[in-house]
């Protein structure tokens, strides 16, 4: 028997927040309606758990739609092993805190042959490390359902993704043979084998992500917010350089600056941005002035035109 | 009235260089307004890319990198204005890069100061009522697209009766390439003049007609009252902050439920979405299809115990007596209560080159609620006349007027009065793919809304000779006054002699 969360407690200490905005509130509604969907439909659902703002957001959802449960899946962490280290250390303290079932997984071919960002460049490292281990995974796992963070907003072959979006034996989104998807009615049904991704925040825009954290006042990795930090600068993105891993390349020099991130990846692909945000109103203020969208830091992005949709295609998230 | 980016601030994207402004304005106040769901219905002809492209552009919803990459993508190519090829952006997939075309329904987002909005961009030509339904089915609003110097099409008749069939009340026609009309005032007030009528036809009140230039941004975010003096109505961004969303409240409590929630001993609670109306504690309620009757004693949500719900809200409700409740149920106000019954009937239109096959056995998904179904189409709408033509099957992209036979007692609203519990789709159970989206029009009696003092035979014939029956023109011309179920012959002899007492 599932034991009943400490929340159970009607005094809520969270009730002292102000009510969310209709805006928001519309935003979360959809969200928990889409964890629940999933939840019944399927028989194995699992989070697909980054540790990046979108996935403390879409955590903090899934807390709310199950409540007073427990969330009744367990998250999956695919870990390349070059993650920052605060936010390893944030994710367990949030497991720890919130009474979650956490799965990480490391790609074990990966692991052996020592495949690098450094070594393997970055589209070969992410296929391996991230995409095959993240098949890996999910096949262990037997998971009919996979829930992930991903926003339409964010890239263009994932303005036209559906909520659920169908996955065949081998993980391959077919993008040209999606099901339709009418009202909120969603279609669960699937061939054993089969899989569905399932994206509640698929209507949420970056800015709604920080104006919710700041609304709902959840926590996220420290990296997010702008201090001083080591860096070294490298095909164009400042890189942080913290992990003993780094090693400078001829002409490279290390050097401190006010920095934070707008996303978070694996640290040697993620560019940090010059910013002195280190509050959420900073932060909200400083994306709703910004010029460039919040991928321009991500080196998997641009390795060529169209290149997420090809890693979707192959079952990267 | 000015483009405010131009493409020379593209080429300065540089690792960390561009976000060190300082806060320029104040940050977003909270939005006091749901996402406004709209789309956008016109081929590329008449500027439907460019149209989109304007509104993410000018609302900066549009960074400078994404800029830079379509930018790159296009070789360089710009417009007449130094403004990026907007049709790069809106075509995401590879595909459709490669052969410049657009292939279904993208989602794309801006905002406002003063409200968010949803644009369901769905590709004027190829297979375009499929998509425009799947676009129309959450939308709040239609912008219908005409080239000023074409004027209306057939076309913008079938994408306002699809757009009015899929519950949309609020259109706006913008007049677009106005420009290339010398800003000719006439033009535009009789092609406003003759969209009013066409609205009119189908029933539509509420039009905004707009004259634009989407290419040159003028009534699209910024004015364009330089060029055109005489035009003192509202720009395209004035209407969608000012237009309403689509709300349930007004109808009876529904809350169709998704799962059941027992942490625990001490705790049940009925999980799901509110899909009208509103509950608070203390009401009495119905769960369906038991009819067994509850009250509510708590709304229980994560941040506190509220003390009322409304359409929309994601809820657990609990309630004051043991009683059995499952996933699919349906729990409603007692005194407002939804549509029970075997026999519905719904408008649909059919989403896979398959088709819709009248006999066959499919799955129908309405809110939480799956059961098992068959079809008999009635009649096909004419999309060119708008009448509606006997129909034995529906094609894929035909929109039909359909019979719904269930096994199991079904729970619906009408579309008109809800538009949560009075939609549905249809699963193919040998595909599983969604082959229609549906819409209830009305519950069937058991005698079809036959007047019940007439006198009635109850024939029972093998199938194929009621099939051959059935396709005599006698028969086919009074179709619509004949029940028709098809059962075992076994089953058969029961029901007749069910009959006989």
């Amino acid at each position: 028997m599932p034991h009943i969360h400490p929340e159970t407690e009607l005094h809520n200490p969270q009730s002292a927040k102000p009510p969310l905005d209709p805006h928001l509130k519309a935003l979360e509604n959809e969200a928990i309606h889409i964890f629940r969907e999933v939840a019944a439909e399927f028989e194995r659902p699992v989070m697909l758990y980054s540790i990046g703002k979108d996935s403390s957001v879409l955590l903090h959802l899934a807390r709310k739609a199950f409540y007073p449960g427990r969330v009744p899946f367990p998250l999956l962490h695919v870990n390349t092993g070059w993650k920052f280290a605060e936010m390893i250390a944030f994710r367990n303290e949030i497991v720890e805190r919130y009474d979650l079932d956490l799965i990480e997984h490391i790609n074990p071919r990966g692991a052996a042959e020592n495949v690098t960002p450094f070594s393997h460049g970055s589209a070969l490292y992410t296929d391996i490390m991230k995409t095959e281990a993240l098949r890996q995974a999910l096949d262990a796992g037997q998971f009919d359902a996979a829930f992930g963070g991903a926003r339409r907003d964010e890239e263009a072959s994932r303005a036209k993704e559906r909520i659920y979006s169908f996955r065949t034996p081998d993980h391959r989104w077919d993008p040209r043979n999606q099901r339709p998807e009418l009202w909120n009615v969603y279609n669960g049904m699937i061939r054993k084998g089969e899989s569905v991704r399932a994206f509640p925040l698929s209507n949420w825009t970056e800015v709604d992500i920080w104006r919710y954290i700041q609304a709902e006042e959840i926590p996220i990795v420290p990296l997010y917010f702008a201090e001083k930090r080591p860096i070294v600068e490298r095909d164009g993105m400042m890189i942080l350089a913290e992990d003993p891993r780094l090693e400078l390349l001829p002409g490279e020099t290390k050097r401190e600056e006010v920095i934070r991130f707008r996303t978070l990846g694996c640290f040697p692909l993620t560019g940090a941005i010059r910013s002195s945000a280190t509050t959420l109103d900073d932060i909200i203020s400083e994306l709703e002035t910004a010029t460039v969208s919040e991928r321009q830091g991500r080196a998997i992005d641009r390795d060529q035109s169209g290149s997420m949709e090809k890693k979707k295609r192959e079952g990267y998230f | 009235m000015t483009a405010p980016a131009t493409a020379n601030a593209v080429e300065h994207v540089a690792a960390g260089e561009v976000l060190a402004f300082p806060a320029q304005e104040p940050a977003r106040a909270a939005r006091d307004s749901r996402p406004l769901r709209l789309i956008t219905c016109g081929s590329v002809d008449d500027g439907k890319s460019t149209l989109i492209g304007r509104l993410l552009w000018d609302t900066k919803a549009v960074k400078e990198d994404q800029a830079a990459t379509l930018q790159r993508d296009s070789n360089g190519k710009q417009n007449d204005l130094g403004l990026p090829d907007f049709a790069l952006l809106l075509d995401g997939l590879q595909a459709e890069r490669e052969q410049g075309i657009t292939i279904d329904v993208a989602y794309r987002y801006f905002s406002t100061d003063k409200r968010s909005f949803i644009v369901a961009d769905t590709p004027g030509h190829e297979q375009y009522t499929r998509n425009m339904a799947t676009g129309a089915s959450t939308a709040d609003l239609a912008v219908l697209l005409v080239d000023a110097r074409v004027g209306l099409l057939e076309q913008t008749r079938r994408h306002a009766t699809i757009a009015t069939l899929m519950g949309i009340k609020q259109f706006v026609l913008a007049v677009n390439k106005i420009d290339l009309t010398d800003y000719d005032r006439a033009r535009f007030e009789e092609i406003n003049h003759e969209f009013r009528e066409l609205a009119l036809s189908l029933g539509v009140r509420q039009v905004t007609a707009i004259p634009v230039s989407a290419l040159k941004g003028e009534n699209v975010v910024y004015d364009g009252r330089a060029s055109m003096p005489w035009y003192d109505g509202p720009t395209l961004i004035e209407v969608l902050e000012l237009a309403t969303t689509r709300s349930a409240q007004t109808v009876g409590f529904r809350l169709p439920v998704q799962r059941v929630s027992r942490p625990g001993e001490s705790f049940r609670g009925y999980q799901g979405t509110v899909a009208g109306g509103s509950v608070k504690p203390g009401d009495s309620v119905v769960i369906l299809p038991s009819g067994m009757v509850a009250n509510v004693t708590k709304i229980v949500t994560f941040d506190l115990v509220r003390n009322a719900a409304v359409a929309g809200d994601a809820i657990t409700l609990v309630l004051d007596r043991q009683v059995d409740v499952s996933r699919g149920d349906m729990i409603v106000a007692i005194d407002s209560q939804p549509l029970t019954g075997l026999a519905f009937d719904a408008q649909l239109v059919a989403l896979q080159p398959e088709g819709i096959q009248p006999g066959k056995r499919y799955w129908l998904k309405s809110g939480s609620r799956r059961q098992r179904v068959q079809i008999q189409p009635a009649s096909q709408l004419d999309l060119k006349t708008g009448k509606w033509n006997h129909a034995e099957q529906l094609p894929m992209n035909a929109i039909g007027k359909v019979h719904l036979a269930f096994d199991e007692q079904a729970i619906f609203d009408t579309y008109e009065q809800n538009r949560f519990t009075g939609a549905f789709i249809l699963i193919d159970p040998d595909t599983n793919n969604t082959v229609a989206g549906g819409m209830i029009t009305a519950k069937r009696s058991a005698l079809g809304g036959i007047h019940t003092e007439d006198a009635r035979v109850i024939l029972s014939l093998p199938a194929d000779l009621a099939d051959q029956l059935m396709a005599t023109e006698l028969f086919a011309g009074r179709r619509e006054e004949a029940e028709i179920r098809r059962v075992s012959a076994g089953k058969a002899v029961e029901i007749i002699d069910d009959i006989d007492g």
